[in-house]
């Protein structure tokens, strides 16, 4: 994981609520740079991010916890610069250098 | 206990009386107005007889006693059948109480006279439905109904407002009727006692105009918006747990089903239910009463909203479509509050796109599982019998012998291991234990099986000092007796075991029945 910006790395923000900070060490904020091109050539989407969270700042082995069946797992919204995921293209949404992607798990308690 | 049952019963019968004077004064209130406003009347009616009223002088004076009785009786009638004009829209009362809120543009007279006509139904009444009832009813909605199936319990307190700690056994619904009947005796309330199900939702919700969802499970959350849908009525959904808290206006505009101009249903932005895994409550993951309390506070204000919103001037002008978002309260972020653009209906939703499967026919009959669709976590028995300990047998290894070992009791002859968080095992635990938290068990990598440490991957603390001691039984303990097994599992894969050679189990029922059975002094939070 590059904590510099090389050739071909976008820096982006991703936080997490709701919860799901606990299964990134209690990180509500990263700051982190991913490549800009994925192992298949094509550019890094949503889908990228979540398998590359998953194995490099997820801690926590329940990752069932964040991902089911390959995707985000029901009851975690995803958000690309503060818009519901839907509105962007889901996992198919390309990632842009300054993107913010918020992961949050709804709550029930009341 | 037979001095606990003559206190809870007269606790019972105090709030029974309370009850039936707050009744009382209430009505004492209503007879004493209505007198108040006959004798005005008379005096007005005697006024207009004997002062300056030429047609009174004529009666009383110069027209003759058939005739007289004839045209009073004519002049009469009209009186009897319309009620007298009111001179003000709202009760005298009412402008004061209101006024604060009155001379404001968003509310005004005619904000105040919507609230006033306007129904809304709070299913819940904890640590959401408390404020949220409290604000709505203190801002004078004309009816407002309360749904809960719970009794008021102790560990409520520092968050539901309405209750108090003379109301602990009451009903919910009962203690927050009283407390807003105090509050505001204008706004007729409506007691539904008892949990929402599919069979009664519909008929339940129907008499509401707006309906705020103040439950705590998926499984109410998306019985609750369904029933929206289908009856067409806005919903004000909010959830809390621990510091962070959640909240939508939902179905707004509550447009019919395939109007693709109407708000987003609860499963449009969550299509299948979370698995039930999951899903942690207040109760396993702690709620800080404001936290809760702000969100409710919330829903009452975006209820006003609605009911008080002013329709359009004009059709050419029609009013401004609110767009649909998640508001995201986190008490140690900052920012603390987060707006989030929602999507708009789903085109393929179950319940409000033109696709949509379920019906009121559906619903009514029952045949909806809502706690199957969301499923449930059963008792959790992940271990055999000899791998587990009663809470009354595990007190004789402390004191006697161990009934699998045969081992003679000592304070080192075994090592107990607590498996609560740290903040927990803080606040009370067993002389002797060891605390390692459940997150440091479940955060073992799974690469770890089988325990050998490597140099990439050099082994937790906690497991090498366990395996230190290789000759003593290990027992673990939890809160409930759940992440004890789960534990247990994880040691023998870890190889602490050594084999089969030490016994590793767990304590049945965890510390809940350790005090439950062993020792009442030991604290339950």
């Amino acid at each position: 994981m590059p904590d510099t910006q090389n050739e071909g790395t976008i820096k982006i923000t991703v936080e997490f609520s709701g919860g799901l900070e606990m299964l990134f060490s209690n990180e509500r904020k990263l700051s982190l740079y991913i490549p800009a091109i994925d192992a298949d050539g094509s550019r890094s989407n949503i889908a990228f991010l979540v398998r590359h969270l998953c194995e490099t700042f997820m801690n926590d082995p329940r990752k069932e916890l964040f991902v089911l069946d390959d995707t985000v797992r029901p009851g975690i919204l995803v958000l690309i610069n503060d818009a519901d995921w839907e509105l962007e293209g889901e996992d198919k949404y390309v990632i842009e250098e300054g993107d913010n992607i918020l992961f949050v798990s709804t709550l029930h308690g009341g | 206990m037979a001095s606990e049952t003559v206190i809870g019963s007269l606790r019972q019968q105090i709030a029974t009386c309370e009850s039936q004077l707050q009744d009382l004064k209430r009505q004492l209130a209503e007879v004493e107005h209505q007198s108040q406003q006959r004798r005005t009347n008379l005096a007005l009616e005697q006024g207009v007889h004997t002062i300056d009223d030429p047609l009174a002088f004529d009666f009383s004076h110069g027209i003759h006693d058939d005739f007289k009785s004839e045209v009073l009786a004519a002049l009469a009638q009209p009186e009897e059948t319309t009620p007298p004009q009111r001179r003000w829209p709202l009760e005298a009362n009412e402008y004061k109480r209101y006024g604060r809120q009155l001379i404001m543009p968003e509310i005004g007279l005619q904000g105040q006279l919507r609230l006033k006509n306007a129904s809304v139904l709070i299913v819940g009444v904890g640590g959401l439905g408390c404020p949220a009832a409290a604000y709505l009813v203190g801002a004078g909605v004309g009816k407002v109904g309360l749904v809960d199936g719970d009794t008021v319990e102790e560990s409520n307190l520092h968050r539901q407002i309405l209750h108090s700690t003379a109301k602990v056994n009451m009903t919910k619904v009962e203690s927050a009727m009283i407390a807003l009947h105090s509050l505001n005796p204008n706004v007729e309330l409506v007691p539904h006692q008892g949990r929402l199900t599919p069979e009664t939702a519909l008929s339940t919700l129907q008499p509401y105009d707006i309906v705020l969802d103040c439950t705590d499970t998926p499984a109410s959350r998306y019985l609750i918006s369904d029933s929206c849908v289908l009856l067409g009525k806005p919903l004000i959904s909010a959830s809390a747990l621990r510091t962070d808290g959640q909240l939508m206006v939902l179905n707004n505009p509550p447009l019919p089903p395939g109007n693709t101009s109407g708000g987003p249903c609860y499963r449009c932005v969550f299509p299948k239910p979370p698995p039930a895994e999951s899903v942690v409550t207040c109760g396993d993951g702690g709620i800080l009463g404001p936290v809760v309390g702000t969100m409710g506070t919330l829903q009452a204000l975006e209820a006003i909203k609605v009911l008080t919103k002013q329709p359009s001037a004009s059709l050419n002008d029609p009013a401004p479509v609110d767009h649909p978002f998640l508001l995201i309260f986190s008490a140690y972020s900052s920012p603390m509050f987060r707006t989030i653009r929602l999507r708009t209906r789903k085109l393929k939703c179950a319940v409000c796109s033109a696709h949509a499967t379920l019906t009121p026919e559906a619903l009514n009959s029952g045949s909806m599982d809502y706690v199957q669709f969301c499923g449930t976590v059963g008792p959790i028995d992940a271990l055999s019998s000899n791998e587990r300990i009663s809470a009354e047998n595990y007190a004789k290894v402390r004191l006697n012998v161990n009934p699998f070992t045969g081992s003679e009791p000592s304070k080192d002859s075994h090592i107990l291991v607590d498996v609560r968080e740290k903040v927990q095992f803080d606040l009370c635990n067993l002389e002797g234990s060891v605390n390692v938290p459940f997150s440091a068990v479940t955060s073992l990598p799974v690469g770890a099986r089988n325990g050998r440490a490597n140099e990439s991957n050099p082994e937790a603390v906690w497991v090498s000092e366990l395996r230190q001691h290789a000759d003593k039984p290990i027992f673990v303990v939890c809160r409930r007796g759940n992440d004890s097994q789960f534990t247990v599992k994880k040691m023998k894969e870890l190889g602490l075991d050594n084999g089969g050679q030490r016994w590793i189990g767990d304590i049945r029922g965890g510390l809940l029945a350790w005090r439950d059975n062993v020792d009442r002094e030991f604290p339950e939070y």
